[in-house]
């Protein structure tokens, strides 16, 4: 902060310490103690006694406590305290305890490979305990997911599911990017496309309908979800030719996610978590499958 | 009926009815919502339903409908008695009644609807507003206009604090709602990020120190010395807390952001203040205990006048709380968690409610020209004390109970630094204490009723009765003239 608003804030605080012990100091004696003052406002009267003791030094301590508050902690304007004591550096120096004092914890499975680190029951806790803290507000306690968010115990992988595939969706998080398709294929082409769409995946479906569907999935869709509805992780674009579906089954579901698109967005956990977790929750996420 | 020929009590009487009124409807939404959390099924799966929709409604109609019509009773009364004058203008105190009724009427439609400013305490969207900061400034006009006309010199300690109240949330209002608006129901802060949010909290903890506490001061320096029948113990007390006490509270804010984006002076300065804040704040509660010297015996008898001392523990109690709160790593133990609901409902039921309830029983037979606190049934008003005092208890120790788990729960960590539960599990336990909650807010609630009935029983008795007990030539019995 600019220097004249430091010291607009010093003065301020300290005359305003200032001001509640005179306050307490001018009045801390009474002429007639015992006796009422004489005014009288409708019946009610008032003794002349002075403060109470105990009062008058609570509040000359609590203000003296201020003070040596302030000299010691940020709060004086710019003054930052003779304690050098930040917000930021105190997570900061809890933040290299912990890694210092846990860091050594995880480290040891670093050099497991994922695929073993599956069958270690140790490592699998410690897994649990990072999913219930990390993943498991959008993914749910047990993995399975909900609407808008994959379950994780299916054999269906949008972005892949090889140990290093799973790992960069943990570190980088993942962003979905289905256009609205909406304007271009109007109601009708929309309806279409959802009846073909619905047949990919195997149902009972009105053939003239999803036939006109198939000629506009060829156009607007193949590219990324395949010819066949395969999809492709590389794009993180759904397979459609199962029962699996992210946001819905039904014929409205679909239809709203052709009509608006869908932008499903995954954070990444590569700063806040460090490769060793990661590592761990990877293994965790795999062994989940099982 | 309540038209008397020295003062103005039919606004007082409009007041005191509908404190009971919005005490009930306010108290009830707040039971539902409680009854939410412990049953989330109870939102029918309908919008205006949800919890996020009706809290607001809730904390707007217990602490600006049932807090406010008891504010507005019992100042427009007090200023009256202790003036010896009129309020300036029968026009403009009614005018202030039906105005303050149509903000209580607008926030309960638009509430449920989603329209929200979704700053706390102050959602209400900016018409609504402007109603306020109008019906607000001639609330003042009556309110100084009556002082200026009165008899004696000096202005008794009541008053002070109604005035000091009555300025303060002038102010606070028209400064945190500064928004433009975009269309009738929609609109943006002037404000923006920390700034905002230290606006907000500016406001929010001052609505606490002028509006609940500053006010039912004034409540507190009429009602207890006129109760017990004695004189209140300090006049000094009086001058050097009130002075403190408003000077102090303004600074106390930034203790509802510690460790976020708000700077680190910021912070601190905010948490010494509201250390310093513990003494003027007990002084309240000592002039008010300490009036009572001498008087102890009508507590056996008087459950109007236990309504007032325990309102006072209560004040004491959450006045050294609060404090206690606001130190750093205690606020980061307590922050988030029910503690904070606890707290904030160890003033609102323990201070606020049975401070307002204890004046109500006190005023209104007044209305009907009966002596003062002479109501229907002594009997009633004790269940009622009881009903209050165990419903507050219970709510504020389940939620301390809760508080100090959830956050217990939320820092624990395993060998290998993972936290040891996951959020969910914390609401899971949480559960028995929602319970608790819920019962002891529902027995408080069934208290208000017991109140309308009495209060009701009350007015048939003085509407039909003949019972003149008040004293010849008093106020109460030109009072009773008038109605006859």
């Amino acid at each position: 902060m600019s220097s004249a608003f430091s010291w607009f804030v010093i003065l301020g605080t300290l005359g305003s310490l200032a001001g509640y012990f005179l306050l307490l100091y001018l009045n801390r004696t009474t002429k007639n103690p015992g006796r009422t003052t004489g005014h009288v406002y409708d019946g009610i009267e008032e003794y002349d006694n002075p403060l109470p003791a105990w009062w008058f030094w609570g509040f000359i301590i609590s203000i003296l406590f201020a003070l040596g508050y302030l000299l010691y902690y940020p709060g004086l304007g710019n003054f930052t305290g003779f304690g050098a004591w930040s917000q930021v550096g105190e997570l900061t120096d809890d933040q290299d305890a912990a890694d210092e004092r846990y860091g050594p914890i995880f480290a040891q499975y670093a050099a497991v490979p994922v695929d073993d680190l599956v069958n270690d029951p140790a490592a699998m806790r410690m897994g649990r305990r990072l999913f219930a803290t990390n993943c498991s507000v959008c993914h749910g306690t047990a993995g399975t997911g909900s609407e808008g968010f994959p379950n994780l115990t299916d054999e269906e992988w949008l972005w892949g599911g090889d140990a290093e595939q799973i790992k960069a969706t943990i570190s980088n998080g993942r962003q979905a990017s289905m256009p609205a398709w909406g304007p271009a294929l109007q109601d009708q082409g929309v309806a279409e496309v959802a009846e073909y769409v619905m047949q990919l995946a195997g149902r009972d479906v009105d053939a003239s309908l999803a036939n006109a569907g198939r000629a506009r999935f060829n156009t607007f869709c193949v590219a990324c979800h395949g010819p066949e509805g395969a999809g492709q992780p590389m794009m993180g674009a759904p397979a459609l030719n199962n029962e699996i579906w992210l946001y819905g089954n039904s014929h409205l579901r679909i239809e709203d996610a052709i009509r608006n698109g869908r932008n499903g967005q995954m954070p990444a956990f590569a700063e806040r978590l460090g490769a060793d977790k990661v590592h761990i929750l990877a293994a965790y996420v795999k062994n989940l499958q099982q | 009926m309540t038209d008397h020929p020295q003062y103005n009590y039919k606004v007082v009487h409009q007041f005191a009815i509908m404190t009971v009124v919005w005490g009930i409807v306010g108290m009830l939404v707040g039971v539902f919502i409680a009854a939410q959390l412990a049953w989330p099924a109870l939102n029918f799966d309908i919008s205006w339903l949800s919890f996020g929709r009706l809290r607001p409604l809730h904390t707007n109609a217990v602490i600006f409908a049932f807090g406010g019509s008891a504010l507005m009773a019992c100042s427009l009364f007090v200023v009256q008695r202790t003036c010896h004058a009129r309020l300036i203008s029968d026009g403009l105190a009614a005018f202030v009644f039906w105005g303050w009724q149509l903000v209580i009427v607008s926030a309960a439609i638009t509430l449920p609807m989603g329209l929200t400013t979704s700053k706390e305490y102050a959602e209400l969207e900016w018409p609504i507003d402007l109603l306020i900061a109008v019906v607000w400034v001639c609330y003042a006009i009556v309110f100084f206009g009556t002082i200026m006309k009165r008899r004696d010199k000096h202005i008794y300690v009541a008053n002070w604090f109604f005035g000091g109240f009555i300025l303060a949330v002038a102010i606070l209002h028209i400064i945190n709602s500064l928004a433009l608006p975009a269309t009738l129901t929609k609109s943006y802060s002037v404000y923006s990020g920390t700034v905002d949010a230290m606006v907000q909290w500016w406001y929010g903890h001052n609505a606490v120190g002028f509006f609940l506490t500053a006010g039912f001061l004034g409540i507190m320096y009429y009602f207890v010395p006129k109760q017990a029948e004695r004189p209140v113990y300090s006049y000094r007390l009086s001058v050097v807390h009130f002075w403190a006490l408003i000077a102090i509270y303004v600074w106390a804010g930034p203790h509802h952001l510690h460790y976020t984006s708000l700077p680190d002076w910021t912070q601190s300065v905010g948490m010494v203040m509201s250390l310093v804040l513990l003494a003027p704040s007990w002084g309240g509660m000592i002039n008010g205990m300490m009036t009572l010297s001498g008087a102890w015996d009508k507590l056996r008898t008087d459950p109007i006048l236990k309504f007032l001392v325990v309102s006072l523990s209560f004040y004491g109690m959450s006045t050294f709380e609060g404090p206690m709160m606001s130190i750093k790593s205690v606020n980061a133990l307590s922050h988030y968690t029910d503690w904070t609901i606890g707290h904030v409902h160890s003033g609102a039921l323990g201070w606020v409610a049975m401070i307002s309830i204890g004046a109500t029983y006190h005023l209104i037979p007044l209305m009907y020209g009966r002596k003062a606190g002479d109501m229907y049934s002594v009997k009633l008003i004790d269940l009622h004390f009881w009903l209050s005092t165990i419903g507050t208890v219970l709510y504020i120790v389940s939620m301390w109970v809760n508080g100090l788990m959830q956050g217990l729960m939320w820092r624990a960590v395993n060998s290998d630094g993972t936290l040891t539960y996951s959020f969910i599990e914390t609401v899971e336990a949480s559960y028995a204490g929602y319970v608790v909650r819920f019962v002891g807010g529902a027995i408080f609630l069934f208290g208000m009723l017991v109140m309308a009935w009495n209060v009701w029983k009350t007015r048939q008795l003085a509407l039909s009765g003949p019972a003149l007990e008040a004293d010849a030539g008093s106020p109460e019995a030109d009072a009773r003239e008038v109605m006859a």
